[in-house]
């Protein structure tokens, strides 16, 4: 899936990342480093920490412990978001219900008074039609589906030329076809820009069919890391019981 | 308690630092003033009307039977002025102002479009907070200055129509203005600009720090207006104590 052109992407370093809420310790010594570029998709079963590392790679949460690299700089750091341009498409794709589709997508150059509002307007239009979601500018984010509203989300990502970009669970609650879609867009954007993409997902056809590399987090810690084929062949009983789970009857 | 006198403080704060930044988010407090203004206007008449109404009625006939007719305007206007309005508007635009904040906030935490906006790089003291206070500091004050004068109205309407009290319009603002003095319309209307700028503080900051889904929005709103409340109350005593002549 790599392509010797991408150029855009940063590498992020995760290093003993530990974080408990309350009592419960969620992240228990997380440490990985995804490459420049790569689709690094986190996969584990609910509750296993994963949503809680990706908010800490963006800078949402603050760790009890270790630290994150994200082009060599710290996540904590003043100006890192400025500087790598970091995005972050939400599970429920978090489109801000009182705008439209295109102030939606348009909002990051908006608030930042980055281009003109006739550039604006053409680069929402651009990225729509990138996500397949032409002529939606003026719907409400109440008239789209749960697929369109990721992939409206996704187009949000790119306006602002990330060099990574977060997905936190982006099929989950997709039909098959929407998640099949939603998949390959992911995969046809990092083609196409060469963006560092981690995924935080279970679904495992996504996972197998688009990521570089996979890591498998299982309460707290991760027990994988590798290409398709070695998380796939992995020995680990908890790793291969994740992966391998399927439903029995009698 | 202390936390959350804390995080008000630290909000306050950061939206004062941020006050130039207004010219940018002009549209939105355009927006907010429309919500804030205009939509409260008739539900802010009639509720001073009544007040005035009930104040003269209370206040009028028992002067009238001691022979203070003189007094009855300076009473009506003088207590409206100083307390009335600005303590209604403040616990009215609490229940109907502060809670729909607080619930449009705590919805946009609870379903992570304030994570998007931070993921963005757009800072919600700017994009959400700033604009409401900014709409609440200039709306509240011109409020209470209707209120003032619609109650007094109110008040003038009771005085003239009520056979135990009987003063003419004419007669009634004649006393009133002997006794009721521009600095105690300016006195309510600091109030009320006080007010405003407590109730869209912890407005927003209840709806900021909201969580755990819809129940979690609802309890952010109750206590968004009881805290407004008691705290109107609290300062209401202080600004008066500071006030007083």
């Amino acid at each position: 899936m790599s392509d010797p052109e991408k150029k855009k992407g940063i590498d992020v370093t995760v290093r003993g990342l530990k974080k408990t809420f309350g009592k419960q310790e969620v992240l228990k010594g997380v440490d990985f480093e995804v490459k420049p570029g790569e689709i690094f998709v986190l996969m584990g079963p609910s509750g296993s920490g994963k949503s809680v590392l990706l908010r800490h790679i963006i800078g949402l949460e603050e760790p009890d412990a270790g630290e994150i690299l994200i082009g060599g700089d710290s996540v904590e750091s003043e100006g890192v978001m400025d500087k790598h341009h970091l995005a972050m498409v939400f599970q429920s794709g978090a489109l801000l219900n009182s705008l439209t589709v295109g102030e939606n997508v348009g909002l990051y150059l908006v608030e930042h008074r980055l281009k003109k509002p006739d550039e604006i307007k053409r680069i929402v239009t651009e990225q729509l039609d990138a996500v397949g979601l032409k002529d939606t500018e003026s719907k409400m984010p109440s008239e789209l589906s749960g697929g369109m509203k990721k992939r409206v989300a996704i187009a949000r990502a790119l306006v602002s030329e990330p060099e990574l970009i977060l997905y936190d669970e982006p099929t989950s609650e997709l039909d098959p076809v929407s998640s099949v879609v939603v998949s390959q867009e992911i995969a046809k954007l990092n083609d196409r820009t060469g963006v560092t993409s981690i995924v935080v997902s279970h679904d495992r056809d996504l996972a197998f069919g688009i990521a570089d590399r996979i890591a498998v987090i299982i309460d707290g810690h991760i027990l994988a890391v590798g290409t398709p084929d070695e998380v796939r062949n992995n020995q680990e009983p908890a790793v291969r019981d994740f992966l391998h789970a399927t439903i029995k009857r009698h | 308690m202390f936390q959350n006198i804390g995080e008000l403080v630290i909000l306050f704060w950061r939206t004062l630092t941020s006050l130039p930044l207004t010219w940018r988010q002009r549209q939105k407090v355009f927006d907010q003033l429309f919500e804030i203004g205009v939509a409260s206007m008739l539900m802010v008449c009639v509720l001073s009307f009544f007040i005035g109404a009930v104040i003269a009625l209370q206040t009028g006939p028992v002067l009238v039977e001691r022979g203070l007719h003189s007094y009855v305007g300076g009473m009506v206007g003088y207590s409206i002025a100083r307390e009335l309005a600005p303590i209604m508007m403040g616990v009215l635009l609490a229940g109907r102002i502060g809670s729909a904040m607080t619930a449009e906030i705590g919805s946009m935490r609870v379903y992570q479009e304030v994570d998007a906006l931070r993921t963005m790089n757009i800072n919600p003291v700017h994009y959400l907070v700033l604009p409401r206070m900014v709409a609440m500091a200039i709306a509240v004050p011109m409020l209470v200055t209707l209120a003032i004068l619609v109650g007094w109205v109110g008040g003038a309407t009771v005085a003239a129509t009520n056979h135990s009290i009987e003063i003419s319009f004419q007669v009634f603002f004649h006393d009133l203005r002997n006794v009721v003095e521009l600095g105690d319309v300016i006195h309510g209307v600091v109030k009320g600009f006080c007010f405003a700028i407590l109730i869209g503080l912890v407005a927003c900051h209840q709806g900021l720090v909201t969580r755990g889904g819809p129940r979690g929005i609802g309890r952010s709103v109750t206590k968004s207006v009881v805290n407004s409340i008691v705290l109107i109350i609290v300062f209401d005593y202080l600004i008066t104590r500071l006030l007083q002549k």
